[in-house]
């Protein structure tokens, strides 16, 4: 019943003013938005929008019941209700002094994250996954000196209902 | 190859067309220099339009128009302050669902955000308060812009569509089409309900003891009331509705509870706190009817019929939701109960005949009423108003202690005849609301039920009125104050009267006058009826200032956020 994470994907008609439309209903009606991403899918006239927000059930309810009436949003689909995969992108600009350089880049290599930037004195390093990993590198990482972060907000899509098997090994 | 039609016109041509393939024949509206090439094209056309004095008028009068002729309304305004001073009408028809359309004129599109004179972005503003909104950037998609804009305000729960048309955009060419059917992938109202849950809502009436029925605006919008009241009859369920609610069913019914809510009557909200089952139809439990929501109804099982998912389980919780059209519901609804015979056994009689007569105690009980001395009450305007056009006006209202004195007491048989801001409460609705009703129904009497605050604030619609030769009448409870704010600072506020004194007034004779229509006045009770007969004779324009009782009150009152049995009565 409690205040809880919901992840939204919803598809919406790829069009100036929709999104601040969604945007505008949020913050109209008092809904909170944690996080939000937008692209076009493969359609170009849609745009997938993935949405983090939090709320007890009877908010959620009316979250989506709003959503639909928009005019311009063709399918909201709470992927908390089923199995998903969700990722995030994270930039994370951490201070690299000599004696750090071989620990950071152990991290690196443990959270499978990337290094794609690299100066004298930071190191700028690309990490995705799910929100459970990208804390615990940033937690990690904390102690070394972090000086700037970017994070994408999440974005996830359905679970095939009947997954053809990998998955397991990639990840 | 087979030729197409490659005649073009311009945009103004287009949606000129357009409002003719609409079967639009009026138009609310005032000129500006980005809809001049509308305006050059009106002419050309047998499309009415009425010439407010300012936007705000011309929105609320195409939505009293909608509201009583069941069609969807339609206005033009320029852009820049047009367009802005539209905004209050626009949100009072979204709040109340009323279907219009208004038509916006915006600078030409190479000039959009760069502040040019008389730009503003009214697809923003307007965006909270409107059920849909269009910039048309290409004049290729004028024409079905327009025909979506219509379909959308009047098809599921009606309301306000704007569509902003820049200056360059009615000015270019295009060829016309009108596609009368039109698909919107991601618009799809829901009008039939499941019928199994309707076999529960039978079930619910056949077991119930003390059911009520309480109707909103939703019952009229769908033009349910023919079925409702077959309804309630055959059920034998006692009827109460909400303020937009009012002439849904017929008030002379003997089913009939009066209002519910903060100003509604004594045995309405009781009845509703001790019913063990309450059918909501087209209603959205406005924090008005429904005082403190956890114990509103808290002993019944909750039906909900609606059209907009989102009304129900919003306000408060629901046992069976129905997402449906009210007409065709209660079509369903009764074809099922026709189908049990009998609908209700003999228990089921005897426990209704019992609710009845609780009903009629707690009648008894508080009868509403009021004490006629040596001034006039404003009450008794009201019941000569009723008892002088046998109840058959058309009642438009303004905000505050008259409109719910015209609730009260001006008894509504028939739908679609009391016109009232309910959602937003706009002072300054009654009048321009009277014109697009007298538009709409030409033969029939229109009486604005105003406040002398209220009446104030478009008073510069007297002028639309005169000119336009709409015998529209005004009767002005005038108490030189601001009354229903002055009674809540009469029972919340220790009597400070602050700010709400309004003794400085015009004299509403000689204003009348000044515009060019009758000005009548009532000062003693025994005037009331004459001058009332007077107006009600004359085919003009006439102003009546009833001066009245000055610190009367609105009874019963719930007070804001209490359990709507915590009645306030004299
Ligand atoms: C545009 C607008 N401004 C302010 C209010 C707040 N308000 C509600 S009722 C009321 C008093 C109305 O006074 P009057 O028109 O004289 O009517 P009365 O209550 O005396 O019948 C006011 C100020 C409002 N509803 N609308």
């Amino acid at each position: 019943m409690d205040d809880q994470r919901h992840i939204l994907s919803i598809l919406v008609d790829n069009q100036p003013g929709v999104l601040s439309r969604i945007a505008g209903l949020f913050s109209g009606r008092g809904y909170n938005i944690e996080s939000l991403c937008v692209a076009a899918t493969t359609d170009p006239q849609i745009s997938r929008l993935t949405m983090v927000t939090v709320g007890d059930d009877a908010i959620l309810e009316q979250i989506k019941k709003q959503l639909n009436k928009l005019i311009n949003v063709i399918k909201v689909i709470t992927l908390t209700d089923t199995p998903f995969v969700q990722r995030e992108l994270v930039l994370i600009k951490v201070r690299a002094k000599t004696e750090f350089r071989a620990e950071i880049l152990r991290i690196v290599d443990i959270f499978r994250a990337k290094v794609v930037d690299v100066s004298l004195d930071h190191y700028t390093i690309e990490v995705t996954g799910t929100e459970e990993k990208l804390k615990a590198i940033i937690t990690l990482l904390q102690p070394i000196g972090i000086k700037e972060i970017a994070r994408t907000g999440a974005i996830a899509l359905q679970r095939d209902v009947k997954p053809c098997k990998p998955e397991k090994k990639a990840d | 190859m087979e030729k197409k039609s490659t005649a073009k016109y311009t945009g103004a041509q287009i949606l000129m067309k357009a409002l003719k393939d609409e079967g639009v024949d009026t138009i609310f509206g005032y000129p500006g220099g980005a809809v001049l090439d509308v305006y050059n094209e009106l002419p050309n056309t047998d499309i009415r339009h009425i010439l407010v004095r300012q936007e705000q008028g011309a929105v609320h009068a195409a939505d009293a128009y909608a509201r009583v002729s069941g069609r969807t309304g339609t206005c033009l305004v320029t852009s820049g302050p047009g367009a802005t001073n539209a905004v209050t009408g626009i949100a009072s028809a979204y709040m109340d669902s009323i279907p219009v359309v208004i038509f916006t004129g915006q600078v030409p599109t190479p000039l959009i955000g760069n502040d040019a004179f008389q730009e503003v972005d009214i697809v923003g503003i307007s965006r909270p308060c409107t059920k849909h909104n269009y910039l048309v950037k290409n004049v290729n998609d004028l024409a079905r812009t327009i025909r979506e804009a219509y379909y959308i305000a009047g098809s599921g729960r009606p309301g306000p569509v704007l569509v902003d048309i820049p200056k360059d955009v009615l000015r270019s060419a295009a060829p016309y089409s009108y596609q009368k059917d039109i698909q919107i992938r991601s618009y799809n109202p829901t009008y039939e309900p499941n019928i199994k849950q309707l076999q529960k809502v039978i079930d619910l009436i056949q077991a119930a003891k003390q059911p009520v029925i309480f109707t909103g605006g939703g019952v009229i919008l769908s033009d349910a009331s023919a079925e409702l009241t077959r309804f309630a009859r055959a059920c034998r369920v006692p009827v109460t509705s909400s303020l937009m609610g009012l002439g849904a069913f017929p008030a002379s019914d003997p089913l009939w509870l009066g209002m519910l809510g903060m100003h509604g009557t004594y045995r309405a909200n009781l009845a509703v706190s001790s019913c063990d089952l309450l059918i909501g139809i087209g209603v959205r439990f406005d924090d008005r009817v429904t005082g403190k929501t956890d114990e509103f109804a808290d002993k019944a099982t909750i039906v909900h019929i609606d059209i907009d998912p989102t009304s129900i389980q919003k306000n408060v919780a629901v046992d069976v939701p129905i997402v449906g059209d009210c007409r065709i519901t209660l079509k369903h609804l009764n074809k099922l109960a026709a189908a049990q015979k009998p609908l209700l056994d003999d228990k089921a009689l005897k426990d209704r005949n019992k609710w009845f007569k609780q009903i009629i105690q707690w009648k008894e009980d508080n009868m509403m009423g009021y004490d006629q001395k040596k001034i006039i009450k404003p009450q008794y305007v009201v019941e000569k108003l009723f008892e002088l056009t046998r109840g058959e006006a058309i009642i438009t209202t303004e905000v505050g202690q008259n409109q719910m004195w015209a609730a009260q007491y001006y008894h509504f048989d028939k739908p679609r005849h009391f016109v009232t801001s309910g959602g937003l409460g706009v002072m300054g609705f009654g009048l321009p609301a009277a014109i697009g009703a007298q538009v709409a129904c030409p033969d029939k009497t229109v009486i604005n039920i105003a406040g002398d605050g209220s009446i104030q604030m478009n008073i510069q619609e007297m002028m639309t009125a005169v000119s336009n030769n709409l015998p529209v009448k005004i009767a002005i409870l005038n108490n030189g104050y601001l009354g229903m704010v002055r009674q809540w600072q009469e029972l919340f506020y220790d009597r400070r009267y602050s700010s709400t004194n309004m003794e400085a007034a015009p004299d509403f004779v000689k204003l009348a006058e000044a515009y060019g229509a009758v000005g009548l006045r009532a000062t003693r009770p025994e005037e009331v009826g004459p001058v009332i007969r007077e107006a009600l004779a004359t085919p003009k324009t006439v102003m009546i200032d009833f001066v009245v009782e000055r610190e009367e009150n609105v009874y019963p009152m719930v007070p804001a956020g209490s359990p709507i049995t915590n009645m306030i009565l004299v």
